[in-house]
């Protein structure tokens, strides 16, 4: 996960949904010298919960024990750094690209290849919705620059456990089968960041 | 609805069924109507404070002498705001306390109301939790599970921040349905894994030069026994940090100092020449520490400590173990060999000789090492012992001979300036029977010197010790050493007397400026009923040693008359 000295790391956690608990998760990223590149935060499978996925990068240090300082928090129930685990991550993007009528079947056709939705279609632009890991999404705009890309929207990733483990509350109410289902391999998501 | 109250009357009720007695504060606008309740609850004592910052250092020196939570009130805006430097002692220390601050009312907040601070964001990083409670009926629930938080598992301080129009609201209380705990996520009573044990216990079986690093925790844990179980069977010497001094017998032949920047040189070389280090209840501070890499490098290293996110934090860890430490030693000790290490224990009895740390030089001029060695002589090691930040607190941690437990409080972690005159005043009330005795630093006793007034005011029988010399003598000396000895702003030539200033406040003043005057003071101090405030007028400029430079290492160790 080391890439220029900075270390990435994925990390999902369960907390209360509680006004303020953001505000100490991400103060605690930012007092211990750890940047937030992505986040995503909705509500858990049980009412009062919430789930977030961190991507944090920081030197090796910062980031090698954060999950055990998000644990201290009292609003988090379990965090846990999943980088090295098996796990699904998605993301989601908005594209805004400028396009005139010449150019709206390439694009389409490009749209297809990537298995991207079109959302709105205007005289002069057109909005497509990606889902994927990181690497899709990056590439698809890569590919668009030459079009001209307007606006982007990402929701930063969201990652979930394979099997039947997960994040949090694993032996009160919310216990879940132990043992784990067979792994079958994403065609293009390979778990590792 | 018959069984309502208001909620000034549930956080009293609540309080008392947590077993407090004693708060320290100080009333201001937003926290009234709390005042107003007071005087229905008679079995709560409330010390009031001269600064809301001298009320959180009291509850601080309170609970680290007495076990218990101590408690601190304060109103909204600059009353919670002056908590901060408090809270933030209280946290780097793990010192269970709660603030109870008032809020402006719950139409105001959010509007930048007179005296509206939001004091929950602004003590977010130095608190181990903070509550805003916007409901009377909340109030009863989240001040058990304040409590349960601070005295549990790693302690610390949390914020309780209540508007004023909650203190008047009416609610009901139930202290069997209130006092349930459900927080789920926090579990601080960790099962103890018996495979770190196992680990533990294979290398200190296998070490032939093992040393004990004794920490804070140890203290908090009230593991002394255990730890001196364990040191005495397995033949292992002890350094303590300096927040777990007092944890370990300073009489004892197995006791070798405190290592660290200012520590014993011997203690500092014992650690290096082992083969294993055991911590137990310590953070591996950098004052400690210092060159992480170089720090320890013949050894593996044991980590024992509840907070596992302090294993391998600076330190690289072979065999951590997670747990309260006296539940972790009661599993450990059976299981370790006795041992006699009579070659490691001769070799540290060599470096103890041959580095010798604690000598006092030659002086005519009165020595702040000598105070306190005369001090410890005539108290026994005895007494309770509070100091401030900088050079006394140095001498006073290598000088004074710790016999009893609980019986050091400094702020090790901040290092906070203007700790020594309100922590005493916790302590004292604490153990109204035990002699406090505050070494002091001229600069430090001037940032909390109103609560000198608090001190008048209760009559409580401190001994103030001043090693006066007109400097913020660690200053001085790091000034000297590392910035060419260009001195800025270091001298304080605008001292009041401290004589005169006792009496004003009507305290015994002593003032003392020569070696053959020490004894004869500190037993005069001792004597007297109330509290004395001793002015010893010591060298003007004067360095610590030894030293071992920031980031250094024991390579880079300063000894007296050695090396410089």
């Amino acid at each position: 996960m080391k890439q220029d000295g900075i270390y990435r790391r994925t990390i999902v956690a369960l907390v209360h949904d509680k006004p303020g608990v953001l505000a100490r998760v991400s103060g605690l990223f930012r007092r211990r010298g750890v940047n937030i590149e992505s986040l995503a935060v909705g509500h858990a499978e049980q009412s009062l919960f919430s789930r977030m996925t961190f991507v944090v990068a920081g030197s090796e240090n910062s980031v090698k024990n954060i999950s055990n300082q998000l644990n201290k928090l009292i609003d988090v129930v379990e965090a846990s750094d999943i980088s090295e685990k098996n796990y699904v991550s998605r993301e989601l993007a908005l594209i805004k690209v400028s396009c005139d009528q010449s150019q709206r079947i390439e694009l389409l056709e490009l749209s297809k290849i990537f298995r991207v939705n079109v959302v709105d279609v205007g005289i002069k632009n057109i909005t497509f919705e990606i889902a994927g890991g990181k690497s899709k999404i990056d590439s698809f705009v890569e590919l668009l620059d030459q079009f001209g890309v307007l606006e982007i929207m990402r929701t930063g990733r969201i990652a979930i456990l394979r099997g039947s483990t997960k994040v949090g509350l694993n032996d009160g109410e919310f216990s879940t089968n132990k043992e784990t289902s067979i792994y079958i391999p994403d065609e293009n998501e390979s778990g590792s960041v | 609805m018959k069984d309502m109250i208001k909620g000034s009357e549930i956080v009293c009720k609540a309080l008392l069924n947590e077993g407090v007695n004693t708060v320290f504060g100080i009333p201001g606008g937003a926290i009234l109507p709390l005042y107003g309740t007071l005087n229905k609850f008679p079995e709560l004592r409330h010390i009031l404070t001269r600064h809301e910052q001298g009320a959180c250092h009291a509850a601080d020196g309170y609970s680290r002498t007495t076990g218990k939570v101590g408690v601190a009130f304060a109103t909204s805006g600059p009353g919670a705001t002056n908590l901060i430097t408090g809270l933030a002692t209280a946290m780097m220390d793990s010192v269970p306390l709660i603030a109870i601050t008032g809020q402006v009312g719950r139409p105001a907040i959010g509007t930048d109301a007179f005296q509206e601070t939001d004091i929950t964001g602004a003590t977010l990083p130095v608190t181990k939790h903070n509550y805003l409670v916007m409901r009377a009926s909340d109030l009863g629930p989240i001040i058990h599970e304040a409590f349960h938080i601070a005295k549990t598992g790693r302690p610390g301080p949390v914020l309780i921040d209540i508007p004023k129009d909650v203190f008047d609201e009416l609610a009901s209380y139930d202290y069997k349905k209130d006092s349930q705990i459900d927080l789920p996520g926090y579990d601080p009573y960790i099962k103890i894994n018996d495979s770190q044990i196992e680990k533990a216990v294979e290398l200190i079986n296998q070490s032939k030069k093992p040393v004990i690093l004794s920490g804070h925790g140890v203290i908090i844990s009230r593991a002394q026994d255990k730890l001196l179980e364990l040191a005495e069977k397995a033949q292992i010497p002890v350094v303590t940090t300096l927040l777990g001094i007092s944890s370990f017998p300073e009489n004892h032949i197995l006791f070798s100092g405190f290592p660290g920047m200012h520590g014993m040189a011997y203690a500092s070389i014992t650690l290096d020449e082992a083969d294993l280090i055991i911590g137990i209840g310590s953070r591996f501070d950098d004052r400690i520490v210092g060159n992480a890499k170089r720090f320890g490098k013949n050894s593996k290293k044991i980590h024992i400590d509840i907070d596992p996110a302090e294993i391998n934090k600076t330190v690289k860890i072979d065999a951590p173990i997670i747990g309260d430490i006296d539940g972790v030693l009661k599993k450990l000790n059976p299981r370790v060999e006795t041992q006699n290490h009579t070659e490691w224990l001769k070799q540290v009895e060599h470096i103890k000789a041959e580095h010798p740390s604690l000598t006092i030089p030659e002086s005519d001029s009165l020595l702040g090492q000598q105070v306190i060695k005369t001090l410890s002589d005539i108290t026994k090691g005895d007494a309770i012992v509070c100091t401030g930040v900088g050079q006394h607190q140095m001498w006073a941690a290598q000088h004074y001979q710790f016999t009893q437990p609980n019986s050091w409080l400094t702020s090790g972690g901040l290092g906070t300036m203007g700790y020594e005159i309100p922590s005493a005043i916790g302590a004292q009330i604490g153990a109204p029977s035990k002699t406090v005795w505050s070494i002091c630093g001229d600069g430090g006793f001037q940032m909390t010197i109103g609560e000198l007034a608090t001190v008048a005011e209760n009559n409580l029988p401190i001994k103030y010790a001043i090693l006066n010399n007109n400097h913020l003598g660690m200053i001085t000396q790091w000034q000297d050493m590392f910035y060419k000895g260009q001195n800025m702003q270091e001298t304080y030539t605008g001292n009041p007397d401290f004589v005169k200033l006792a009496e004003a406040y009507g305290i015994k003043g002593i003032r003392v400026e020569n070696q053959d005057e020490l004894p004869k003071a500190i037993n005069d101090a001792n004597n007297h009923q109330g509290p004395v405030i001793i002015d010893f007028v010591i060298k003007k400029v004067d360095y610590v040693y030894p030293m071992i430079p920031a980031g250094g290492s024991v390579d880079e160790l300063i000894e007296e008359g050695k090396n410089k």
